[in-house]
C-alpha cells in the first residue's frame, strides 16, 4: 500500500533532522490553520451577504450553506495546496529538496480539516468527560469520586446495567440468527431480491418511527372492547386475555428489543448473504456428493466458513445496542423497569441536569465499547498489512 | 446450489412459504400504520386496521328526545330522529335494555314497558309511538349495533402537516440534513486519499485512531460539546448541529472512503505521477471521479443517519417549536397525543417516507457501502 513518494529525506545528522521536522510541522500547521480560517471566513462572509438577500427561510439557508460549505472545502484544499507550491516550487535549483519538503507537508494539509474536527468533536470530549465526571452538577466544583460512589449505590443504574446486558445478549443474537435464516432462504428463491429489499427496509426507518409503529402493534384496550393493536387482537383471538405489553415487568424489555431486532435483521441479512455467496462452490459440491442434507450443508459447511463475518455483524449490532436510547425513550421512557444506560444518561443530562453524573454514565457506556474498539483496531491493522 | 433444492419440490415449497412468512412479519407493522393513517379517526379508534375494508361494527347507545317533546300525529304521540350522530351508518339490530342490546332486528317493532312502540330502521331513523301523551324529561335509551362503511380520508395528513407542526418539522429536518450530508464527504475524501496514497510518519497511528473513533459512543461527546457551544456562543443553532453531524459522520466517511480509495489500481495513480501530475491533480481528476460509488454509499448512510437522528438534534437544536425536527416532534406527539393514533400514524408516515424512498431508490449503493464497511475491516 506504500506510495512511491520520495518522502524519506537524505540522512543528515539527528539534530538537523529534528530541526527540519519541527520546521515542517510548524509550517504545515500554519498553512493549515490559515487555510481553514480564511476559507471559513470567506464562506461566512458570502453567507451573510447572500442570506440577507434571500427570503427568510431555514431551508434556503441550508442549501446556501451546503453550497458554500463545499466551496469552502474546495477553496481550502486548493488554496493550501497552492500556497505550499509557492513556498516550495517544483522548479529552480532546489527542486529535489523542495519536492521532498512539500511532500512531507502535503498529507497534513489534506488531513487537516478532518483531524481538527475529529479532535474537537470526538477526542477532546472523551478527555473532558473524564474530567467532568469528577465534578459537580454544573461542572464547576471538584467532588472527587462522589459521582462514582453514587453510581455504585444507585438502584436505577443497576437496573440499567441489567437491562443493557439483556439487550446485549438478545438483540445481536436474534438479529444475526434471523439475518442468517433470511439470507439462506432468500438466496434460494426466484423472488429473493424483492424479499431481501422488504426485510431490509426497516433499516431506513428511524428508531422513533419504529417505536410508533410497534407501539401501535402493542396497543392495549381493556378486555371486552375491540383490540386495535395487532398483538392483542391475535392474543384475544386465541382466547387469552389482552395485555398492556410494555408495562409487564421484565418481559416488556423483550417487547422493546423486538423493535431493534426488526430494524437490524436486514443489516445482518445483507452482510451474511454476501458472505454466503463468497463460499467456494467446491466445498458445497463435495458435501453434496458425500450425501449431506441441506441442513447439514448449512450447519457444517456454510456456517463455519463465515464465522468471521458473523463476528463482524455481531459486534456491529452490539455497539449499536449500547448506544440505543430512542426506543426506550419513546416507548416507556425507562418506566416499568425498562431503563437502559443510554437513556439513563440522557435523563440525568436533561431532567436531572447533573453533568457530573451524566458524564459518569457516559463513561460506563464508553468502557463497555472499549473491548470491541480494541478488537476492531487489531482486525483493521491485520487487514492493512 | 439452487439445483439441490430444485430436486425437492416439498422443500422448495417450505422455503417459499417461510420467506413469505418472514416478509409478512417484516412489512406488516409498517403497512399497518400506512393503512391506519388514511382511516377515519372514529373508525381507527374502535377497530383494527386489518378490518378497514370490511366496515367496522360498532355498538352505540343513543337516547330519544324527551317524552315531553312528543308531537301529535293522527291521534298518536310520536318521537322521531336518527340514532347516528354523524347521520351515516347501517343499523343491524337494536335493543332497549343493556342486558339485551341486540334483541330486535332493524325494522321490527319493540314494545316498551311504558306502552310505547319503538322501531329503528336500517338507516338509523327511529320512531317511538305512544297512544297517549307521554310524560318525562328523560328520553328512552336505544342500544344499536351498527356497521359503518369503510371510510378513508386525507384529513389526518391535512391535520398533522398544517396544525400539528409536522410540516414545519419536515422543513427543519431537511434543513439539518442537506448540509450535514454533503459537507463531510469532501473533507473525508481528501483525508482518505492522504491515508491511502501518501506516505508520512504517523499514518498507521492515525488510521488506528479513526477506526477507534468509529465506535466511540456519542453520549460521551454530548456534554462537553454542549458546554463548549454555550461558552463560545454557538448555542442551539443550525450551524452547531451541522458541524456536529459532520464530525460524527467523519470516522465512518474516512474509513469507508479509505477502504475504497486504497483499493483503486496502483497503476493508474503511478502512471499519473510519472506523467507529472501532483497529488492535488491526481485526487481531483482521478480519485474523486473513480470513487463515486463509495461517495454515494457514504452519502446515503449519512443521509439516513442524520434524518433519523433524535439524540444529536435534541441536544444541539433543542425542543423549541421553531427548530423541532421530525423525530423530536414525533417524540413529543407520542407524549401529548399518545392515544390519538390517527395523528401518530400519519405523522410517523410523513417522517419515514423520505428515507424509505431514498432507501429503495439507492439500495445498491447502501449495500455496497455496508459490505465495504463491515466485511473487510472492522
Amino acid at each position: 500500500m506504500a506510495s512511491t513518494d520520495a518522502s524519506s529525506a537524505p540522512a543528515g545528522n539527528a539534530v538537523h533532522d529534528l530541526g527540519a521536522l519541527l520546521k515542517t510541522g510548524l509550517l504545515a500547521i500554519v498553512i493549515m490553520l490559515a487555510g481553514i480560517i480564511t476559507s471559513a471566513a470567506a464562506a461566512a462572509g458570502v453567507f451573510f451577504a447572500v442570506s440577507a438577500l434571500l427570503p427568510d427561510s431555514n431551508l434556503l439557508n441550508a442549501i446556501l450553506v451546503m453550497v458554500l460549505g463545499v466551496a469552502a472545502c474546495f477553496g481550502y484544499f486548493w488554496g493550501s495546496n497552492t500556497i505550499l507550491d509557492m513556498i516550495y516550487p517544483a522548479r529552480g535549483e532546489n527542486i529535489a529538496t523542495n519536492l521532498t519538503r512539500a511532500n512531507a507537508i502535503r498529507p497534513w494539509l489534506f488531513l487537516g480539516p478532518a483531524v481538527v474536527i475529529l479532535g474537537i468533536y470526538l477526542v477532546y470530549p472523551v478527555i473532558n468527560s473524564l474530567i467532568l465526571s469528577f465534578h459537580g452538577p454544573r461542572g464547576e466544583n471538584w467532588v472527587g469520586t462522589a459521582n462514582y460512589s453514587w453510581l455504585m449505590g444507585d438502584q436505577a443504574f443497576r437496573e440499567s446495567v441489567r437491562n443493557n446486558f439483556l439487550w446485549l445478549l438478545v438483540v445481536p443474537a436474534a438479529s444475526t440468527f434471523f439475518g442468517l435464516i433470511a439470507a439462506t432462504l432468500t438466496d434460494r428463491i426466484s423472488w429473493g431480491n424483492v424479499a431481501k429489499s422488504l426485510i431490509f427496509m426497516p433499516m431506513a426507518i428511524s428508531f422513533i418511527g419504529a417505536s410508533v409503529i410497534w407501539k401501535f402493534i402493542y396497543d392495549y384496550r381493556a378486555e371486552g372492547s375491540e383490540q386495535i393493536g395487532l398483538l392483542n387482537a391475535i392474543v384475544t383471538g386465541l382466547g387469552f386475555e389482552p395485555q398492556a405489553w410494555i408495562t409487564v415487568p421484565f418481559w416488556n424489555n423483550f417487547f422493546l428489543m423486538i423493535v431493534l431486532i426488526w430494524i437490524q435483521t436486514g443489516f445482518a441479512m445483507v452482510i451474511l448473504s454476501a458472505a454466503l455467496r463468497g463460499i467456494p462452490e467446491e466445498t458445497i459440491e463435495a458435501a453434496i456428493i458425500d450425501g449431506a442434507s441441506p441442513f447439514q450443508i448449512f450447519y457444517k459447511i456454510k456456517v463455519p466458513q463465515i464465522w468471521g463475518t458473523i463476528a463482524v455483524v455481531w459486534t456491529t449490532i452490539t455497539i449499536l445496542v449500547l448506544k440505543v436510547f430512542d426506543i426506550v425513550l419513546a416507548m416507556t421512557n425507562g418506566q416499568w423497569g425498562t431503563q437502559v444506560l443510554a437513556n439513563y444518561m440522557f435523563d440525568w443530562m436533561f431532567r436531572g441536569l447533573d453533568f457530573g453524573r451524566a458524564s459518569v454514565i457516559a463513561l460506563v457506556i464508553m468502557a463497555m465499547v472499549i473491548p470491541i474498539m480494541i478488537w476492531n483496531i487489531r482486525e483493521a491493522r491485520k487487514d492493512m498489512r | 446450489m439452487s439445483g439441490v433444492v430444485g430436486k425437492r419440490p416439498a422443500l422448495s415449497w417450505a422455503v417459499n412459504l417461510s420467506v413469505l412468512f418472514l416478509v409478512a412479519l417484516w412489512t406488516l407493522p409498517t403497512f399497518g400504520i400506512l393503512v391506519s393513517s388514511f382511516r377515519d379517526k372514529d373508525q381507527l379508534a374502535v377497530s383494527g386496521w386489518w378490518t378497514s375494508l370490511t366496515g367496522s361494527e360498532r355498538n352505540i347507545v343513543a337516547r330519544t328526545d324527551a317524552p315531553d317533546d312528543a308531537v301529535e300525529e293522527n291521534g298518536q304521540w310520536v318521537l322521531s330522529g336518527n340514532v347516528f350522530e354523524s347521520g351515516s351508518g347501517k343499523a343491524t339490530a337494536f335493543g332497549i335494555s343493556s342486558r339485551e342490546p341486540n334483541a330486535f332486528e332493524a325494522g321490527t317493532e319493540a314494545e316498551l314497558r311504558d306502552g310505547g312502540i319503538l322501531t329503528v330502521q336500517e338507516n338509523g331513523d327511529y320512531r317511538l309511538v305512544y297512544d297517549e301523551q307521554p310524560e318525562g324529561r328523560r328520553g328512552q335509551r336505544i342500544f344499536v349495533a351498527s356497521v359503518e362503511p369503510p371510510k378513508f380520508t386525507l384529513e389526518n395528513y391535512d391535520r398533522v402537516l398544517f396544525s400539528e407542526g409536522i410540516g414545519k418539522s419536515f422543513l427543519n429536518t431537511l434543513t439539518v440534513t442537506i448540509p450535514a450530508t454533503v459537507i463531510p464527504i469532501l473533507i473525508a475524501a481528501y483525508a482518505a486519499y492522504a491515508l491511502s496514497w501518501m506516505q508520512f510518519p504517523g499514518r498507521a497511528l492515525l488510521l488506528a485512531t479513526i477506526v477507534g473513533l468509529l465506535v466511540v459512543p456519542l453520549q460521551v461527546s454530548l456534554i462537553p460539546l454542549l458546554r463548549l457551544y454555550n461558552d463560545i456562543g454557538v448555542g442551539k443553532s443550525f450551524i452547531g448541529i451541522w458541524l456536529a453531524h459532520t464530525a460524527f459522520g467523519l470516522p465512518l466517511a474516512v474509513y469507508l472512503l479509505r477502504n475504497y480509495i486504497a483499493g483503486l489500481p496502483r497503476e493508474i495513480i503511478e502512471s499519473a505521477r510519472v506523467d507529472g501530475a501532483s497529488d492535488f491533480e491526481i485526487f481531483g481528476k482521478i480519485i474523486l471521479p473513480l470513487s463515486f460509488p463509495a461517495l454515494a454509499s457514504f452519502a446515503i448512510f449519512q443521509f439516513l443517519w442524520v434524518w433519523n437522528d433524535l439524540l444529536v438534534a435534541t441536544v444541539f437544536l433543542g425542543n423549541n417549536e421553531e427548530q423541532l425536527v421530525l423525530t423530536g416532534r414525533l417524540r413529543e406527539l407520542l407524549g401529548s397525543r399518545g392515544g390519538n393514533w390517527e395523528i401518530l400514524t400519519a405523522s410517523a408516515f410523513v417522517a419515514i417516507v423520505v428515507p424509505i424512498i431514498v432507501f429503495f431508490a439507492l439500495q445498491r449503493y447502501l449495500v455496497r457501502g455496508l459490505l465495504a464497511g463491515s466485511v473487510k475491516g472492522g
